[in-house]
Protein backbone atom coordinates (compact mmCIF):
# COMPACT_ATOMS: atom_id res chain seq x y z
CA UNK A 1 0.00 0.00 0.00
CA UNK A 2 1.27 3.40 -1.01
CA UNK A 3 0.67 4.88 2.94
CA UNK A 4 2.67 1.97 4.38
CA UNK A 5 6.01 2.61 1.75
CA UNK A 6 5.57 6.72 2.36
CA UNK A 7 5.37 5.34 5.94
CA UNK A 8 8.50 3.38 5.28
CA UNK A 9 9.98 5.85 3.88
CA UNK A 10 9.23 8.53 6.24
CA UNK A 11 11.20 6.24 9.47
CA UNK A 12 14.06 7.01 7.25
CA UNK A 13 14.31 10.45 6.74
CA UNK A 14 16.01 12.20 9.76
CA UNK A 15 14.68 15.45 10.48
CA UNK A 16 17.37 17.15 10.44
CA UNK A 17 16.73 17.30 6.02
CA UNK A 18 14.10 19.28 6.38
CA UNK A 19 16.30 22.03 8.88
CA UNK A 20 18.85 22.15 5.87
CA UNK A 21 16.34 21.79 2.46
CA UNK A 22 13.58 23.85 3.67
CA UNK A 23 15.59 27.05 4.02
CA UNK A 24 16.66 26.90 0.76
CA UNK A 25 14.13 28.57 -1.21
CA UNK A 26 14.30 32.04 1.27
CA UNK A 27 18.28 32.17 0.12
CA UNK A 28 17.30 31.48 -3.70
CA UNK A 29 14.91 34.08 -3.08
CA UNK A 30 17.49 36.45 -1.49
CA UNK A 31 20.31 35.48 -3.95
CA UNK A 32 17.44 36.56 -7.34
CA UNK A 33 16.38 39.72 -5.27
CA UNK A 34 20.12 40.60 -5.01
CA UNK A 35 21.12 39.40 -8.47
CA UNK A 36 18.29 41.13 -10.33
CA UNK A 37 16.36 37.60 -10.92
CA UNK A 38 13.22 39.40 -8.89
CA UNK A 39 12.45 41.71 -11.66
CA UNK A 40 12.24 45.23 -11.61
CA UNK A 41 10.85 45.25 -7.86
CA UNK A 42 12.72 42.54 -5.88
CA UNK A 43 11.22 44.19 -2.45
CA UNK A 44 7.67 43.05 -3.36
CA UNK A 45 8.74 39.80 -5.04
CA UNK A 46 10.17 38.91 -2.66
CA UNK A 47 7.64 39.99 0.21
CA UNK A 48 5.16 38.13 -1.68
CA UNK A 49 6.87 34.92 -2.74
CA UNK A 50 8.44 34.74 1.26
CA UNK A 51 4.65 34.86 2.51
CA UNK A 52 3.53 32.93 0.34
CA UNK A 53 6.06 30.16 1.29
CA UNK A 54 4.93 30.48 5.07
CA UNK A 55 1.70 29.32 4.09
CA UNK A 56 2.39 26.56 2.18
CA UNK A 57 4.32 25.46 5.41
CA UNK A 58 1.71 25.97 7.37
CA UNK A 59 -0.97 24.26 5.30
CA UNK A 60 1.48 21.48 5.01
CA UNK A 61 1.39 21.59 9.11
CA UNK A 62 -2.43 21.10 8.87
CA UNK A 63 -2.06 18.56 6.31
CA UNK A 64 -0.28 16.20 9.01
CA UNK A 65 -3.00 14.94 10.95
CA UNK A 66 -5.99 14.43 9.05
CA UNK A 67 -3.29 12.35 6.54
CA UNK A 68 -2.76 10.28 9.34
CA UNK A 69 -6.63 10.00 10.51
CA UNK A 70 -8.04 9.28 6.86
CA UNK A 71 -5.11 7.88 4.63
CA UNK A 72 -2.76 5.86 7.44
CA UNK A 73 -0.06 8.48 6.39
CA UNK A 74 2.16 9.01 9.22
CA UNK A 75 4.36 12.22 8.70
CA UNK A 76 4.00 13.48 12.99
CA UNK A 77 7.59 13.20 13.45
CA UNK A 78 8.38 16.05 10.88
CA UNK A 79 5.33 18.16 11.80
CA UNK A 80 7.53 20.63 14.80
CA UNK A 81 10.69 21.02 12.02
CA UNK A 82 8.11 22.49 9.56
CA UNK A 83 6.08 23.98 12.15
CA UNK A 84 9.56 26.29 12.96
CA UNK A 85 10.25 26.52 9.52
CA UNK A 86 6.76 28.02 8.79
CA UNK A 87 7.81 30.33 11.63
CA UNK A 88 11.02 31.38 10.02
CA UNK A 89 9.36 32.02 6.94
CA UNK A 90 6.57 34.03 8.61
CA UNK A 91 9.55 35.95 10.52
CA UNK A 92 11.41 36.88 7.17
CA UNK A 93 8.37 38.26 4.93
CA UNK A 94 8.07 40.22 8.15
CA UNK A 95 11.60 41.48 8.21
CA UNK A 96 11.48 42.17 4.71
CA UNK A 97 8.15 44.21 4.69
CA UNK A 98 9.90 46.65 7.70
CA UNK A 99 13.17 46.63 6.58
CA UNK A 100 13.25 46.94 3.17
CA UNK A 101 9.40 48.00 1.94
CA UNK A 102 7.90 50.22 4.95
CA UNK A 103 11.25 51.26 6.40
CA UNK A 104 10.10 54.47 7.78
CA UNK A 105 10.04 53.56 11.88
CA UNK A 106 6.86 55.89 12.31
CA UNK A 107 4.80 54.53 9.39
CA UNK A 108 5.21 50.65 10.28
CA UNK A 109 2.97 50.94 13.78
CA UNK A 110 0.13 53.24 11.62
CA UNK A 111 0.16 50.74 9.23
CA UNK A 112 -0.03 47.93 11.46
CA UNK A 113 -3.22 50.08 13.34
CA UNK A 114 -4.54 51.37 10.70
CA UNK A 115 -4.61 48.64 7.55
CA UNK A 116 -6.86 45.74 8.20
CA UNK A 117 -4.80 43.50 6.10
CA UNK A 118 -1.32 43.83 8.06
CA UNK A 119 -3.26 44.30 11.49
CA UNK A 120 -4.85 40.36 10.59
CA UNK A 121 -1.02 39.45 9.02
CA UNK A 122 0.12 40.59 12.36
CA UNK A 123 -1.72 39.00 14.63
CA UNK A 124 -1.12 35.37 13.15
CA UNK A 125 2.56 36.53 13.40
CA UNK A 126 2.08 37.25 17.28
CA UNK A 127 -0.11 33.71 17.59
CA UNK A 128 3.02 32.28 16.66
CA UNK A 129 5.57 33.29 18.52
CA UNK A 130 4.59 31.37 21.72
CA UNK A 131 4.66 28.56 19.24
CA UNK A 132 7.76 28.56 17.95
CA UNK A 133 9.03 29.13 21.84
CA UNK A 134 7.57 26.37 23.05
CA UNK A 135 8.43 23.72 20.21
CA UNK A 136 11.17 21.64 21.42
CA UNK A 137 11.17 19.12 24.45
CA UNK A 138 11.90 20.34 27.01
CA UNK A 139 8.75 23.14 27.26
CA UNK A 140 6.66 20.05 26.70
CA UNK A 141 7.84 18.57 29.27
CA UNK A 142 7.71 21.74 31.50
CA UNK A 143 4.14 22.53 30.28
CA UNK A 144 2.83 18.86 30.27
CA UNK A 145 1.26 16.87 27.24
CA UNK A 146 -2.10 17.89 27.74
CA UNK A 147 -1.31 21.87 28.39
CA UNK A 148 0.67 22.34 25.08
CA UNK A 149 -1.88 20.19 23.24
CA UNK A 150 -4.13 23.24 24.14
CA UNK A 151 -1.46 25.98 23.43
CA UNK A 152 -1.04 24.41 19.88
CA UNK A 153 -4.07 24.63 19.06
CA UNK A 154 -3.43 28.20 18.42
CA UNK A 155 -2.27 26.93 14.81
CA UNK A 156 -5.26 26.81 13.71
CA UNK A 157 -5.97 30.73 14.71
CA UNK A 158 -2.95 31.62 13.22
CA UNK A 159 -3.67 29.90 9.95
CA UNK A 160 -6.49 31.30 9.27
CA UNK A 161 -5.53 35.00 10.01
CA UNK A 162 -2.79 34.54 7.61
CA UNK A 163 -5.27 32.89 4.91
CA UNK A 164 -7.03 36.07 5.53
CA UNK A 165 -4.36 38.33 5.34
CA UNK A 166 -3.54 36.51 1.85
CA UNK A 167 -7.27 37.51 0.66
CA UNK A 168 -7.43 40.88 1.93
CA UNK A 169 -4.57 42.03 0.52
CA UNK A 170 -5.34 40.81 -3.04
CA UNK A 171 -7.01 44.00 -4.93
CA UNK A 172 -9.90 42.39 -6.87
CA UNK A 173 -11.25 39.38 -7.23
CA UNK A 174 -8.52 37.04 -7.45
CA UNK A 175 -8.57 33.43 -7.18
CA UNK A 176 -5.48 32.33 -5.85
CA UNK A 177 -5.68 33.35 -2.14
CA UNK A 178 -9.21 32.41 -1.94
CA UNK A 179 -8.24 29.01 -2.74
CA UNK A 180 -5.49 29.11 -0.09
CA UNK A 181 -8.37 30.29 2.05
CA UNK A 182 -10.68 27.43 0.90
CA UNK A 183 -7.98 24.73 1.67
CA UNK A 184 -7.26 26.62 5.25
CA UNK A 185 -11.20 26.43 6.08
CA UNK A 186 -11.58 22.63 4.89
CA UNK A 187 -8.34 21.43 6.58
CA UNK A 188 -9.70 22.90 10.20
CA UNK A 189 -13.10 21.32 9.44
CA UNK A 190 -11.63 18.17 9.57
CA UNK A 191 -10.95 18.74 12.91
CA UNK A 192 -14.38 19.08 13.79
CA UNK A 193 -15.76 16.93 15.91
CA UNK A 194 -18.39 15.46 13.62
CA UNK A 195 -16.29 15.67 10.51
CA UNK A 196 -13.45 13.71 12.35
CA UNK A 197 -15.45 10.20 12.35
CA UNK A 198 -12.55 7.92 13.37
CA UNK A 199 -12.45 8.62 16.51
CA UNK A 200 -9.49 6.32 17.68
CA UNK A 201 -7.17 9.57 16.81
CA UNK A 202 -9.43 12.44 17.53
CA UNK A 203 -8.04 13.27 20.75
CA UNK A 204 -4.41 13.50 19.21
CA UNK A 205 -5.22 15.82 16.28
CA UNK B 1 9.80 73.54 -29.90
CA UNK B 2 12.85 71.19 -29.67
CA UNK B 3 11.88 67.99 -28.96
CA UNK B 4 8.32 67.89 -30.74
CA UNK B 5 8.01 66.00 -34.17
CA UNK B 6 4.85 65.50 -36.61
CA UNK B 7 3.33 62.44 -36.33
CA UNK B 8 4.08 59.00 -39.14
CA UNK B 9 6.66 57.78 -36.70
CA UNK B 10 7.34 53.98 -37.25
CA UNK B 11 9.46 51.10 -36.05
CA UNK B 12 12.21 52.03 -38.16
CA UNK B 13 12.32 55.49 -37.06
CA UNK B 14 12.79 53.98 -33.59
CA UNK B 15 16.22 55.95 -31.47
CA UNK B 16 18.72 52.77 -29.92
CA UNK B 17 17.45 53.82 -26.00
CA UNK B 18 21.55 54.29 -25.23
CA UNK B 19 21.68 57.14 -27.89
CA UNK B 20 18.29 58.92 -26.87
CA UNK B 21 19.39 59.16 -23.65
CA UNK B 22 22.86 60.82 -24.35
CA UNK B 23 21.11 62.62 -26.26
CA UNK B 24 19.13 64.41 -23.58
CA UNK B 25 22.15 64.96 -21.71
CA UNK B 26 23.79 66.60 -24.77
CA UNK B 27 20.60 68.97 -24.97
CA UNK B 28 21.45 69.50 -21.43
CA UNK B 29 19.97 73.18 -19.92
CA UNK B 30 19.16 74.66 -23.36
CA UNK B 31 16.69 71.39 -23.46
CA UNK B 32 15.30 72.63 -20.03
CA UNK B 33 14.48 76.19 -21.47
CA UNK B 34 13.21 74.74 -24.68
CA UNK B 35 10.96 72.53 -23.43
CA UNK B 36 9.47 74.58 -20.85
CA UNK B 37 7.90 76.73 -23.63
CA UNK B 38 6.38 73.50 -24.55
CA UNK B 39 2.63 73.08 -25.59
CA UNK B 40 1.66 76.85 -23.80
CA UNK B 41 3.26 76.66 -20.82
CA UNK B 42 3.34 73.30 -19.94
CA UNK B 43 6.53 72.27 -18.11
CA UNK B 44 8.37 68.91 -18.87
CA UNK B 45 10.76 68.56 -15.88
CA UNK B 46 14.13 67.85 -17.65
CA UNK B 47 15.19 66.78 -14.06
CA UNK B 48 13.67 63.46 -14.57
CA UNK B 49 15.73 60.54 -15.46
CA UNK B 50 13.29 58.31 -17.00
CA UNK B 51 13.14 54.20 -16.20
CA UNK B 52 14.69 51.99 -18.57
CA UNK B 53 13.22 50.25 -21.67
CA UNK B 54 13.42 47.12 -19.46
CA UNK B 55 11.72 48.63 -16.39
CA UNK B 56 9.02 50.21 -17.79
CA UNK B 57 7.62 47.24 -19.94
CA UNK B 58 7.79 44.45 -17.66
CA UNK B 59 6.20 45.84 -14.22
CA UNK B 60 3.16 46.41 -15.14
CA UNK B 61 -0.91 46.56 -14.13
CA UNK B 62 -3.51 45.31 -16.64
CA UNK B 63 -5.78 42.97 -15.04
CA UNK B 64 -6.79 42.14 -18.41
CA UNK B 65 -3.78 40.14 -19.01
CA UNK B 66 -3.32 38.33 -15.28
CA UNK B 67 -3.01 40.38 -11.36
CA UNK B 68 0.75 39.63 -11.28
CA UNK B 69 3.04 42.64 -12.27
CA UNK B 70 4.76 40.19 -14.76
CA UNK B 71 1.42 38.76 -16.45
CA UNK B 72 0.75 41.68 -18.94
CA UNK B 73 4.24 41.30 -20.79
CA UNK B 74 3.90 37.43 -20.94
CA UNK B 75 -0.12 37.62 -22.32
CA UNK B 76 -0.42 40.66 -23.81
CA UNK B 77 1.25 39.73 -26.89
CA UNK B 78 -1.92 38.15 -28.34
CA UNK B 79 -3.77 41.09 -28.79
CA UNK B 80 -4.53 42.10 -31.91
CA UNK B 81 -4.13 46.37 -32.22
CA UNK B 82 -4.57 46.15 -36.06
CA UNK B 83 -7.02 47.37 -37.18
CA UNK B 84 -8.04 49.65 -34.39
CA UNK B 85 -10.53 52.26 -34.29
CA UNK B 86 -11.63 54.20 -31.37
CA UNK B 87 -15.86 55.25 -31.70
CA UNK B 88 -16.10 58.45 -30.02
CA UNK B 89 -19.32 59.13 -29.18
CA UNK B 90 -22.38 60.85 -26.89
CA UNK B 91 -22.41 64.78 -26.26
CA UNK B 92 -20.23 65.29 -29.61
CA UNK B 93 -20.69 66.71 -33.23
CA UNK B 94 -19.38 64.24 -35.01
CA UNK B 95 -19.87 60.64 -33.40
CA UNK B 96 -18.44 57.50 -35.15
CA UNK B 97 -15.86 54.90 -35.45
CA UNK B 98 -12.63 56.89 -35.95
CA UNK B 99 -10.04 55.02 -37.51
CA UNK B 100 -6.59 54.86 -35.38
CA UNK B 101 -4.29 55.75 -38.77
CA UNK B 102 -6.99 58.47 -39.11
CA UNK B 103 -6.50 59.77 -35.66
CA UNK B 104 -2.49 59.90 -36.05
CA UNK B 105 -2.61 61.68 -39.31
CA UNK B 106 -4.46 64.42 -37.65
CA UNK B 107 -2.63 64.97 -34.21
CA UNK B 108 0.90 66.04 -33.50
CA UNK B 109 2.90 63.73 -31.41
CA UNK B 110 5.29 65.01 -28.77
CA UNK B 111 7.47 63.82 -26.58
CA UNK B 112 6.26 64.30 -22.50
CA UNK B 113 8.06 62.62 -19.93
CA UNK B 114 5.95 62.49 -16.62
CA UNK B 115 6.23 60.87 -13.27
CA UNK B 116 3.65 57.90 -12.89
CA UNK B 117 2.57 57.44 -9.80
CA UNK B 118 0.33 53.65 -9.15
CA UNK B 119 -1.98 53.79 -6.28
CA UNK B 120 0.50 51.05 -5.09
CA UNK B 121 3.21 53.18 -4.32
CA UNK B 122 5.42 52.49 -6.54
CA UNK B 123 6.55 55.18 -9.49
CA UNK B 124 8.25 55.65 -12.41
CA UNK B 125 8.93 58.15 -14.98
CA UNK B 126 8.20 57.39 -18.58
CA UNK B 127 9.02 58.77 -21.60
CA UNK B 128 5.98 58.98 -23.47
CA UNK B 129 5.07 59.79 -27.09
CA UNK B 130 1.12 61.32 -27.68
CA UNK B 131 -1.09 63.89 -28.51
CA UNK B 132 -3.06 65.87 -26.34
CA UNK B 133 -6.67 64.29 -25.55
CA UNK B 134 -8.07 67.77 -26.01
CA UNK B 135 -7.13 67.70 -30.18
CA UNK B 136 -8.42 64.38 -30.39
CA UNK B 137 -11.72 65.89 -28.70
CA UNK B 138 -11.86 68.88 -30.91
CA UNK B 139 -11.89 66.06 -33.83
CA UNK B 140 -15.30 65.21 -32.80
CA UNK B 141 -16.28 68.14 -31.61
CA UNK B 142 -17.24 68.47 -27.65
CA UNK B 143 -20.75 69.62 -27.25
CA UNK B 144 -21.40 72.43 -24.20
CA UNK B 145 -23.77 70.22 -22.31
CA UNK B 146 -21.00 67.33 -22.10
CA UNK B 147 -18.83 67.90 -18.33
CA UNK B 148 -17.46 64.36 -18.16
CA UNK B 149 -15.56 62.23 -20.68
CA UNK B 150 -15.41 58.51 -20.09
CA UNK B 151 -13.25 55.99 -21.84
CA UNK B 152 -13.52 52.23 -22.27
CA UNK B 153 -10.70 49.59 -22.69
CA UNK B 154 -11.15 46.44 -24.99
CA UNK B 155 -12.53 43.80 -24.09
CA UNK B 156 -11.66 40.99 -26.07
CA UNK B 157 -11.95 37.45 -23.85
CA UNK B 158 -10.13 35.06 -26.31
CA UNK B 159 -6.79 37.56 -26.09
CA UNK B 160 -7.50 38.06 -22.78
CA UNK B 161 -6.67 35.48 -20.08
CA UNK B 162 -7.13 37.84 -16.97
CA UNK B 163 -10.78 38.46 -17.85
CA UNK B 164 -11.70 34.89 -17.20
CA UNK B 165 -12.02 36.13 -13.61
CA UNK B 166 -14.21 38.50 -12.64
CA UNK B 167 -11.65 40.15 -10.65
CA UNK B 168 -12.79 43.67 -11.78
CA UNK B 169 -16.21 44.38 -13.90
CA UNK B 170 -15.10 43.88 -17.43
CA UNK B 171 -14.39 46.12 -19.58
CA UNK B 172 -12.65 48.73 -17.89
CA UNK B 173 -13.97 51.45 -17.45
CA UNK B 174 -12.85 55.03 -16.65
CA UNK B 175 -13.55 58.86 -16.46
CA UNK B 176 -12.44 62.45 -16.35
CA UNK B 177 -13.82 65.38 -16.01
CA UNK B 178 -13.93 67.43 -19.23
CA UNK B 179 -11.94 70.68 -17.66
CA UNK B 180 -9.21 67.48 -16.31
CA UNK B 181 -9.58 65.96 -19.87
CA UNK B 182 -8.81 69.08 -21.60
CA UNK B 183 -5.91 70.30 -19.97
CA UNK B 184 -2.58 70.53 -21.51
CA UNK B 185 -0.99 68.14 -19.36
CA UNK B 186 -3.60 65.07 -20.41
CA UNK B 187 -2.12 63.13 -23.49
CA UNK B 188 -3.08 60.49 -25.20
CA UNK B 189 0.03 58.01 -25.33
CA UNK B 190 1.11 56.46 -28.84
CA UNK B 191 4.91 55.27 -27.76
CA UNK B 192 7.36 55.03 -25.11
CA UNK B 193 11.14 56.15 -25.94
CA UNK B 194 9.52 57.08 -29.50
CA UNK B 195 8.99 53.95 -30.32
CA UNK B 196 5.16 52.06 -30.65
CA UNK B 197 3.90 52.15 -26.96
CA UNK B 198 3.76 47.93 -26.17
CA UNK B 199 0.50 46.45 -25.66
CA UNK B 200 1.22 45.12 -21.89
CA UNK B 201 1.90 49.27 -21.66
CA UNK B 202 -1.83 49.67 -23.49
CA UNK B 203 -1.00 49.60 -27.25
CA UNK B 204 -1.63 51.36 -29.69
CA UNK B 205 -3.69 54.09 -27.68
CA UNK B 206 -3.74 54.84 -23.75
CA UNK B 207 -5.19 58.15 -21.49
CA UNK B 208 -1.79 59.42 -19.33
CA UNK B 209 -3.04 61.83 -16.89
CA UNK B 210 0.28 62.08 -14.88
CA UNK B 211 -1.10 63.74 -11.76
CA UNK B 212 -3.43 61.24 -11.12
CA UNK B 213 -2.72 57.58 -9.92
CA UNK B 214 -1.94 55.04 -12.22
CA UNK B 215 -5.08 53.05 -12.96
CA UNK B 216 -6.64 56.59 -14.19
CA UNK B 217 -4.73 56.10 -17.24
CA UNK B 218 -6.89 53.37 -19.08
CA UNK B 219 -5.12 51.49 -21.59
CA UNK B 220 -6.22 50.24 -24.85
CA UNK B 221 -8.88 52.49 -25.44
CA UNK B 222 -11.57 51.79 -28.11
CA UNK B 223 -14.39 53.68 -26.86
CA UNK B 224 -14.59 57.61 -25.40
CA UNK B 225 -17.91 59.07 -24.75
CA UNK B 226 -19.26 62.60 -23.86
CA UNK B 227 -21.53 62.73 -21.16
CA UNK B 228 -23.05 65.16 -18.94
CA UNK B 229 -23.33 62.74 -15.32
CA UNK B 230 -20.05 61.36 -13.75
CA UNK B 231 -19.51 58.14 -15.33
CA UNK B 232 -19.12 54.97 -13.68
CA UNK B 233 -15.02 53.90 -13.14
CA UNK B 234 -14.06 50.34 -12.73
CA UNK B 235 -12.59 50.53 -9.46
CA UNK B 236 -14.58 52.84 -7.87
CA UNK B 237 -17.29 50.19 -8.82
CA UNK B 238 -14.90 47.12 -7.01
CA UNK B 239 -14.10 49.26 -3.71
CA UNK B 240 -15.72 52.53 -3.84
CA UNK B 241 -13.80 53.50 -0.24
CA UNK B 242 -10.74 52.97 -1.27
CA UNK B 243 -10.54 54.18 -4.82
CA UNK B 244 -12.44 57.92 -5.62
CA UNK B 245 -13.65 59.06 -8.96
CA UNK B 246 -10.77 61.57 -9.12
CA UNK B 247 -7.75 59.61 -7.48
CA UNK B 248 -5.62 62.59 -7.70
CA UNK B 249 -2.13 61.43 -6.28
CA UNK B 250 -2.49 63.50 -2.97
CA UNK B 251 0.27 62.34 -0.26
CA UNK B 252 -1.70 63.93 2.75
CA UNK B 253 -4.83 61.81 1.94
CA UNK B 254 -4.07 58.15 2.95
CA UNK B 255 -5.61 55.35 1.12
CA UNK B 256 -6.49 52.09 3.30
CA UNK B 257 -4.25 49.74 1.90
CA UNK B 258 -1.13 51.90 0.88
CA UNK B 259 0.04 54.81 2.77
CA UNK B 260 0.17 57.54 0.05
CA UNK B 261 2.86 60.04 2.05
CA UNK B 262 5.81 58.20 0.37
CA UNK B 263 6.61 55.76 -2.74
CA UNK B 264 9.33 53.78 -4.11
CA UNK B 265 10.39 54.23 -7.29
CA UNK B 266 11.54 51.45 -9.67
CA UNK B 267 14.43 50.33 -10.80
CA UNK B 268 16.22 50.32 -6.64
CA UNK B 269 16.84 47.59 -6.64
CA UNK B 270 16.23 45.36 -3.54
CA UNK B 271 17.65 48.62 -1.05
CA UNK B 272 15.66 50.89 -2.76
CA UNK B 273 14.25 54.34 -0.70
CA UNK B 274 11.11 55.69 -0.44
CA UNK B 275 11.01 59.08 -1.19
CA UNK B 276 8.57 61.42 -0.02
CA UNK B 277 5.80 61.75 -2.68
CA UNK B 278 4.61 64.96 -4.35
CA UNK B 279 1.04 66.64 -4.25
CA UNK B 280 -0.49 66.05 -7.96
CA UNK B 281 2.47 63.80 -8.39
CA UNK B 282 4.30 67.24 -9.00
CA UNK B 283 2.10 68.82 -10.77
CA UNK B 284 0.49 71.20 -8.60
CA UNK B 285 1.18 74.34 -9.85
CA UNK B 286 -0.20 73.02 -13.47
CA UNK B 287 -3.52 71.71 -11.91
CA UNK B 288 -4.55 72.45 -8.58
CA UNK B 289 -6.63 75.08 -9.96
CA UNK B 290 -9.16 72.68 -11.26
CA UNK B 291 -10.17 71.37 -7.74
CA UNK B 292 -9.84 74.89 -6.36
CA UNK B 293 -12.80 74.99 -3.49
CA UNK B 294 -13.05 71.14 -3.36
CA UNK B 295 -12.20 69.18 -0.48
CA UNK B 296 -10.04 66.43 -1.77
CA UNK B 297 -10.50 64.52 0.99
CA UNK B 298 -13.95 64.15 -0.19
CA UNK B 299 -13.55 64.30 -3.48
CA UNK B 300 -9.84 61.76 -3.28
Amino acid sequence: MIADRINRLARRVPNWTLYILCPLPALWYLWLGLTGGLGVEPIKALEHALGELALQLLIAVLCISPLRKHAGVNLLKFRRALGLIAFLYVTLHLLVWLLLDVQIPAQIWADIVKRPYITVGMAAFVLLIPLALTSNNLSLRRLGGKRWRQLHKLTYGAVLLGGLHYVMLAKGFQIEPLIYLAAILGLLALRLPTLGSPGRARQRG
Amino acid sequence: MALRWKGGLKDRDVTDEAIWLNRRQLLGGSAGLALAGLAGGVRADTALEPNSWEEITSYNNYYEFGTGKDDPARHAGALTISPWSVKIDGLVDRPGEYAFEDILAQMTLEERIYRFRCVEAWSMVVPWTGFELADLLDLAGVQSSAKYVAFETVLNRDEMPGTAYRVLDWPYVEGLRLDEATHPLTIMATGVYGRDIPKQNGAPLRLVVPWKYGFKSIKSVVRITLTEDEPPTSWNKANAREYGFYSNVNPEVDHPRWSQATERRIGGGLFAKREPTLMFNGYEEEVASLYAGMDLGKFF
